[in-house]
């Protein structure tokens, strides 16, 4: 064993790349693309777009906390985070422009449709921070949230008719457990900690209580795509028993449910948002219409 | 602020390994957000399976003014070295 290069036990040998960092699998290789045939192609499209939107949008908003945190760890964690979300992105809207079959790949899905084509959920895009919006602590409560909604959803899906969404939440599952995790981690901390990050803690489920209700809520695509999709109504016991127990640790309480603000019956799985979202939109969007075509 | 995160070193084990390698140190509130904060800093670029995070002020270090005390006499002692007897192929990590 030589000690020349602290890294040299770290180099998988047989696989020659660069330095280190070695050792990659391509994501979904070998799961077949075929779409079932029972399975309506244009509900399919719908829902892939559903659940890369609500992982697009919350990336996005998770990124702009980069070099704003509270430490340069957590930059890099909320980053990482940031980067699953959007690797789970992509491959959900490319699957939804590959069953589409009209040409459109996951950067014109991702760029090119405008505010009211996105459908995620309304947690997903509500400014929780830096800035005015919020603060590190509703970050991390929507992130415990979302992640405790997509840990449920995901676990279900595995069973899903499309093997490409199995294959997605299979893989997702495992990035999920760390998310939630960092975020129980920090809800806990900041939950049980000094006054003042307990007051931005209770502060923060307030702020985020009225969002929640809506992951519960099954859309008319959702409902048509039985043995396919995941009824959202299934996972509310499962998301409170998780909230309810991090929450003890936390020394927070859990807020009754607060009905979703429908509109005309319409919300995020509609392509109904909040304010929000246009300024979200406009601003992920900006680059890619500015110069059609560029790549790096 | 008068609050600041206590230093930890970071030891990470790769696939084929068998020890902890040092890779850095970073700063975290207690040991549990240090091993994950590890995790996010050191482990983005699939280097390893297992870490070690040890308080800073743990590791008492050689200082570098004993270095000659410390480590030159050991330099001129051929016969501590175990170089008169022939090592087999197939044990390869004597």
């Amino acid at each position: 064993m030589s000690f020349d290069n602290a890294y040299e036990s770290l180099i998988d040998h047989e696989d020659t790349h660069w330095a280190f960092g070695t050792g990659f699998h391509t994501a979904l290789e070998g799961v077949d693309r075929e779409v079932p045939a029972t399975v309506d192609r244009a509900d399919l499209v719908a829902y892939c777009l559903m659940l890369g939107d609500d992982s697009l949008v919350l990336s996005q908003r998770l990124a702009a906390w980069c070099s704003r945190a509270p430490e340069l760890e957590e930059d890099i964690a909320l980053a990482n985070i940031a980067l699953d979300l959007l690797g789970q992105a992509r491959l959900l809207l490319t699957r939804a422009g590959e069953v589409e079959g009209a040409g459109r790949d996951e950067d014109a899905l991702a760029y090119l449709r405008d505010e009211r084509e996105f459908r995620n959920v309304h947690l997903a895009e509500i400014d929780c921070g830096p800035g005015p919006g919020g603060d590190f602590a509703t970050t991390i409560v929507r992130l415990l949230v979302f992640s405790s909604w997509k840990i449920a959803q995901f676990s279900r899906l595995r069973g899903s008719a499309d093997p490409v969404l199995a294959a997605v939440a299979a893989k997702g599952l495992k990035e999920l457990a760390y998310h939630r995790d960092h975020a129980a981690q920090w809800a806990v901390r900041l939950g049980d900690g000094t006054e003042e990050s307990h007051r931005r803690m209770v502060a923060a489920v307030d702020r985020v209580w009225p969002f929640v209700d809506e992951l519960f809520h099954a859309s008319a695509v959702e409902a048509r795509l039985a043995g396919v999709a995941v009824d959202p109504a299934e996972l509310r016991s499962e998301v409170d028993g998780v909230l309810d127990a991090v929450f003890e640790a936390s020394g927070l309480t859990r807020p009754e449910p607060i009905p979703t603000a429908f509109v005309a019956g319409q919300a995020g799985r509609e392509g109904v948002h909040t304010e929000a979202m246009g300024f979200l939109v406009a601003e992920m969007q900006h680059l890619h219409r500015s110069m059609p075509g560029a790549v790096w | 602020m008068s609050t600041s995160w206590p230093l930890w070193e970071v030891f990470v084990r790769g696939k084929r390994g068998l020890n902890h390698v040092h890779v850095g140190s970073l700063h975290a509130p207690d040991a549990e957000m240090a091993v994950r904060n590890a995790r996010d800093v050191y482990t983005r670029r699939n280097e390893g399976v297992s870490i070690w995070v040890v308080p800073a002020e743990a590791i008492t270090a050689s200082s570098p003014d004993e270095k000659d005390p410390f480590f030159e006499p050991a330099g001129d002692k051929v016969y501590r070295h175990p170089t008169f007897y022939a090592i087999p192929d197939d044990v390869p990590h004597l």
